[in-house]
């Protein structure tokens, strides 16, 4: 029993990580359409970054967060204008072959400038586990969890109450009447790649705290995303929140409670029923 | 004018030739091997230790060594005319269709004589089947998956212990243990990747724990390279297992090891392998990695016996600035062995190469593991004096500690407790 509730806060707080990688996924794609298969690649920079910030210049990963939300914001407008806003007129195909290629460029030149070896970072401000009667609670994975709900709200919050915000969500709801409303849907796709960016740049640091790093680190939550972005509905923000968290709790509940072997199962099995009954996802129009 | 243009095409033909004719030999001096390793993906860092003991190996067969290696002393090949070998890398990108590809690719279009590799039993699979139909022999000394000898392929030799003997070695172990502590261990928890290496090493322990009498209390299969095992880990916390025994590439073995740690599990001991022994392993997870017990092949204690490995070892440290590990020592035996059957067919044709592969004889002084040599049994072409020993992790360096007669440092059993570390 205590075990079970052990299951679900692990669940959670893996959870919460999905979610806010997700959100920057459903972004990008709800405003422009765009698959991102570099996603995890830009994840994997944002975890080299924080990784080299602490161990050149002393900074906790924690403070990278940041620095690193600047920087991959910069990376995600700068391939934007110089890429992918070229393939927007191209055929769909191009679009996504090219984030395709994009996330192999990353994957393997990040292999080649700093070697394909695993790197982590040790001691932080947050290394350790806290016991709360018999349930363990990681310190890193807690705070990162609070700074994946906090990022997300602040998401929320930017797009309906700010006009930039509010124009993004025109844009993503219908380009064309945005584009008649005055709305510079130009400028609307690159912040958008941006700020996508920028959100799997903060998960990179808090994950940095207390994951390993590899060049190829991004795989391994590319193909989870995907499916959260596509259970909460392509293109919605909530959607994906709701739906990391919820794919986090069935994966490892299901782990525990039937067997580790079927949790990705267990997760697509989810994921199909969902899509059966409601092929826009959760919360998708 | 006629008389000066034939004159100039004779000579450019009389240049062709003369230049055809010095060539000749000197392209047979060139023997190419064809080598896969997952050189880009997950497994990278792994895929360049094998290609680092590979092609020190090569170095040495080609050069002139002061070491008791086969063709150490000499400069390549002498049956051979001292041919030197060269060894055509192929990415498998640690997947098995890409292995089936390369291997294929790496016969038909490199006209390579022999493969070695892969490291995964999974791609070691597909590309040996290609190998096996183009007639191409492929000497393995990484992929321990016990299937892989058991297909009776004509062209297949592993010089490496198969899971089977580790699995066996471990329960050993185990035994010996118990004598030596006059405690009873009872349980164990079998947890392993679902991948060819993973689930035939779960068969195998499965098999022996049995054999061995002793209870499996869990048998986990998970999926690899995940990016969370909370749930693995709550699965065997609640079985209570006096011993873990874990089959990992290297990516989980740090999650878990992260994993055992923040959630506090503390069995008797951990019997690891593959991904504990990496060259990346205690660099990424430090001291947490102490104390974990590890199956391996190879230890830079061995030195200690057969300063041989030491020289060896000094010569990997010197060239890549790192220290020589467990992958590194096994890739590096496959070009000796071929090297060796390639000298006493005096050719490169594969039936001669298979007829000296399996006539091969290397004693154990001229290997740097810890085996009587290496003999190929004459069905499965599985090395008969391949075993493995364990080693330990203490002071964050691996160090043999069974069997005993051949330890350098005791085993600490049972596993301290996380809470009593720094």
């Amino acid at each position: 029993m205590e075990q079970l509730l052990q299951q679900l806060v692990n669940g959670l707080l893996i959870g919460l990580v999905y979610s806010l990688l997700a959100i920057g996924l459903t972004l990008i794609w709800g405003v422009m359409n765009v698959l991102n298969f570099a996603h995890g690649e830009f994840l994997m920079i944002g975890m080299f970054s924080s990784y080299w910030l602490y161990t050149l210049a002393g900074v906790d990963p924690l403070f990278s967060v940041p620095v690193n939300a600047v920087a991959l914001f910069l990376l995600g407008m700068f391939i934007y204008r110089f890429i992918i806003s070229k393939v927007m007129h191209g055929p769909a195909l191009a679009q996504l072959v090219v984030t395709f290629g994009i996330s192999i460029f990353l994957a393997n030149s990040a292999a080649l400038i700093w070697t394909p070896n695993f790197r982590s970072i040790e001691h932080t401000l947050l290394s350790g586990t806290w016991d709360i009667s018999g349930l363990k609670l990681s310190i890193p994975k807690f705070i990162t969890s609070i700074g994946s709900v906090v990022t997300s709200f602040g998401v929320f919050w930017f797009l309906r109450n700010t006009r930039t915000g509010k124009a993004i969500l025109a844009v993503e709801m219908d380009r064309e009447a945005a584009v008649i409303m005055g709305i510079n849907t130009e400028r609307i796709n690159s912040l958008s790649f941006g700020i996508g960016s920028a959100l799997v740049g903060v998960a990179g640091a808090l994950l940095a705290t207390h994951y390993y790093i590899y060049p190829f680190v991004g795989g391994t939550f590319g193909l989870t995303c995907f499916c959260i972005v596509a259970l909460g509905g392509f293109g919605s923000i909530e959607g994906a929140f709701i739906a990391g968290i919820l794919v986090g709790v069935v994966q490892t509940l299901g782990g525990y409670l039937f067997n580790p072997a079927y949790k990705l199962a267990i997760v697509f099995a989810m994921y199909l029923i969902t899509v059966w009954i409601r092929p826009q996802g959760l919360r998708g129009w | 004018m006629k008389m000066r243009r034939v004159a100039v095409v004779l000579a450019v033909c009389a240049i062709a030739v003369a230049l055809g004719v010095s060539q000749a030999p000197a392209q047979q001096k060139v023997i190419k091997i064809g080598a896969l390793y997952p050189l880009t993906g997950n497994l990278a860092a792994t895929g360049m230790d094998c290609k680092r003991g590979a092609d020190l190996a090569v170095e040495i067969i080609n050069g002139k060594f002061d070491l008791n290696l086969p063709f150490a002393k000499d400069e390549g090949i002498p049956n051979l005319g001292g041919a030197k070998i060269e060894i055509i890398y192929a990415d498998t990108k640690g997947e098995p269709k890409n292995g089936l590809a390369e291997a294929e690719r790496l016969i038909t279009q490199e006209k390579v004589v022999a493969l070695i590799g892969a490291y995964q039993s999974a791609v070691t699979k597909t590309a040996s089947q290609a190998a096996e139909r183009l007639k191409v022999p492929y000497v393995c000394s990484d992929s321990s998956s016990p299937t892989l000898t058991e297909r009776d392929f004509k062209y297949f030799f592993r010089v490496s212990p198969h899971d089977g003997t580790m699995a066996r070695n471990q329960f050993e172990f185990l035994k010996d243990l118990e004598t030596k502590l006059g405690k009873k261990i009872k349980t164990v928890a079998i947890v392993y990747e679902n991948t060819e290496f993973g689930a035939n090493v779960a068969k195998m322990q499965q098999k022996y724990a049995k054999e061995f009498g002793y209870e499996v209390v869990a048998d986990l299969a998970y999926p690899a390279n995940a990016s969370d095992v909370t749930s693995e880990v709550g699965k065997i916390m609640s079985a209570k297992p006096d011993v873990v025994m874990h089959a990992a590439y290297i990516t989980d073995a740090i999650l878990f090891t992260k994993t055992f740690k923040e959630m506090n599990l503390v069995p008797q001991g951990f019997l690891t392998m593959a991904g504990y022994v990496e060259s990346d392993y205690l660099p990424t997870v430090k001291a947490d990695g102490n104390y974990f017990l590890v199956r391996s092949t190879f230890a830079l204690d061995l030195a200690k016996k057969k300063p041989m490995v030491g020289q060896v070892a000094d010569l990997y440290q010197k060239k890549y600035n790192i220290p020589m590990g467990e992958n590194t020592a096994r890739s590096f035996s496959a070009p000796f062995v071929l090297a060796d059957a390639f000298n006493r067919a005096k050719s490169t044709d594969p039936e001669a190469v298979v007829k000296a592969l399996l006539e091969t004889n290397i004693p154990g002084d001229q290997i740097i593991n810890p085996w009587k040599g290496i003999q190929f049994d004459p069905k499965s072409h599985q090395n008969i004096y391949a075993s493995a020993m364990l080693v330990q992790i203490q002071d964050q360096a691996y160090y043999t500690v069974w069997p005993f007669d051949a330890a350098s440092r005791d085993v600490v059993w049972p596993f301290p407790p996380w809470k009593d570390r720094k």
